[in-house]
């Protein structure tokens, strides 16, 4: 279903477990793209098939070029070769705001603008992408909750947060917006292991709520990913 | 105009010129370390003041159009160069985006000014044209260069939080938009500050250079107010033309950030 050149995937584990994966619509699709950067080539032919339901885990090196490979996958960085198609639209097909409204990538290592936490969940609403929406209220005390943090942390400014805590409120900004696919570059690395925990969870149910969604995540951990990931793919160092 | 004004020979020059050189002597009996740059400086000052002064009285002799015009072109062009060395960081083609913004700034309002505004007849005569446009120049090459460098250190510091915006579906508009504002404030706060304490803190130049040819106050005031206007409105003009143009080099039309693009220059941002 999904591999590529350098290192094939292996899937031992589950056969698609709770989800009917085969009969579902493919939303994200890419072929042939490689990364390289200056004279090294990161990673070359990447194949990949995401169907609606899946949960796909990447692992690979330090400098393997995961984080890059998630943030050619969100549109970030200009493809060098290959195709990328999103519900069946190249990459080129979609105005690129609407596409990342629906492929929705959460970096490592959040950056905010100076303000609360409060009005960095709103920034996105801003946007003319979302100039029907609102904020779900409702959803970000859920959220909040599940999370095991109250109103405060909403007053909290930004740049007092620590590592984990602005993983914390990327990842709920990036669920609120309402994506298809999550992209996640290892979302809990700065977690104590409950909170990650938490976040496993809250996570696989937001997957599981919807036969629409999908996510790809990123881990050194092979234990996580075995939690996490129906499958996974290991990106090698290319020769 | 033509009033009666004192005119300065060679002695008095050096008369003037011994004012440094007591300094210079101070600084070498102290080792303050100003003495060299002091004397270069100064060299610099009076060769290229000589050789403008001859250069413009040839010009303003010739009472033809197309030299007026000339130097016009190179001073903007000098001025578009000079903007981007002042920067701490470059990419390929500023240079051309400055001079561009800086022509044609300076150009358009000087004009306006020159023919519209103060009604110079012939309009090419160079005793208007180029003192007003070189100081027009002179401030709309303070303005870019500041907002091109906040720009540019802003894209380069900023990086992160500019993408984040872009990955939650901003366009490349609404990502870099506080940047922009930014970069523009600082590019236009000299202009708007100097036009704060104008006549209260400062005398301005073009206004000292008049009375001491002889302009009744009244009279050198209007000039000052004309002129200022020219300036706030080039600077506002060639500040964000200068921005949307590194802006469009910046981004791509896929909302993607280019922070690639960009290269230290390898010198102090003040150097010139």
């Amino acid at each position: 279903m999904s591999s590529h050149s350098a290192a094939p995937i292996d899937s031992p584990d589950l056969p698609q477990s709770g989800n009917p994966v085969l009969a579902q619509e493919i939303l994200l699709e890419a072929h042939g793209l490689s990364f390289r950067v200056e004279k090294r080539t990161l990673w070359s032919g990447f194949e990949l098939t995401l169907p609606a339901g899946e949960r796909l885990g990447i692992t690979g090196p330090s400098g393997s070029g995961k984080t890059l490979l998630l943030r050619t996958l969100a549109g970030l960085e200009p493809l060098q070769s290959g195709e990328l198609a999103f519900e069946g639209r190249t990459l080129s097909q979609w105005t690129m705001p609407d596409y990342r409204a629906r492929v929705a990538y959460v970096p490592q290592r959040p950056t905010w603008r100076e303000g609360t936490v409060e009005a960095a969940l709103h920034a996105p609403f801003a946007f003319l992408v979302r100039r029907s929406q609102t904020l779900p209220d409702e959803q970000l005390r859920k959220l909040l909750h599940a999370m095991g943090r109250d109103d405060d942390f909403l007053h909290q400014r930004t740049e007092r947060l620590s590592g984990g805590e602005a993983q914390i409120v990327a990842l709920i900004r990036a669920l609120l917006i309402g994506p298809s696919v999550l992209l996640l570059d290892e979302p809990t690395a700065s977690l104590d292991s409950g909170t990650a925990e938490a976040i496993e969870e809250l996570i696989i149910g937001w997957v599981n709520a919807s036969p629409e969604r999908a996510y790809i995540w990123t881990s050194h951990d092979r234990t996580q990913l075995e939690r996490i990931a129906d499958r996974w793919a290991t990106l090698e160092p290319a020769l | 105009m033509n009033a009666d004004y004192l005119k300065l020979g060679n002695v008095q020059l050096v008369m003037a010129a011994a004012l440094v050189l007591i300094n210079v002597g101070i600084s070498i009996w102290l080792r303050l370390g100003l003495a060299k740059s002091l004397m270069v400086a100064s060299t610099r000052m009076v060769v290229q003041l000589i050789l403008v002064g001859f250069i413009l009285q040839s010009v303003f002799e010739l009472k033809n159009p197309l030299p007026v015009v000339a130097i016009g072109l190179v001073m903007a062009t000098l001025a578009g160069i000079a903007a981007v060395r002042r920067t701490g960081r470059r990419f390929v083609g500023v240079y051309r985006d400055s001079i561009i913004t800086i022509l044609g700034s300076a150009f358009v309002v000087t004009g306006a000014g020159v023919l519209g505004i103060i009604d110079v007849s012939p309009w090419y005569a160079p005793q208007y044209t180029i003192p007003l446009l070189g100081m027009v120049l002179g401030n709309v090459l303070s303005g870019v260069s500041l907002a091109l460098d906040r720009f540019m250190e802003g894209v380069a510091r900023e990086t992160d939080i500019i993408e984040n915006d872009l990955a939650l579906g901003a366009t490349r508009w609404e990502a870099a938009h506080p940047l922009i504002r930014t970069s523009l404030r600082t590019g236009m706060i000299p202009t708007i500050n100097g036009m704060m304490v104008m006549g209260v803190v400062s005398l301005p130049g073009m206004m000292t250079g008049q009375l001491l040819a002889g302009a009744a106050p009244t009279d050198a005031v209007r000039y000052q107010i004309v002129i200022m206007f020219m300036i706030a409105a080039a600077t506002a003009l060639g500040t964000l033309g200068v921005i949307l143009l590194a802006f469009r080099r910046l981004f791509n039309d896929r909302h993607q950030l280019c922070a690639g693009l960009l290269h230290t220059s390898g010198r102090g941002a003040t150097k010139w």
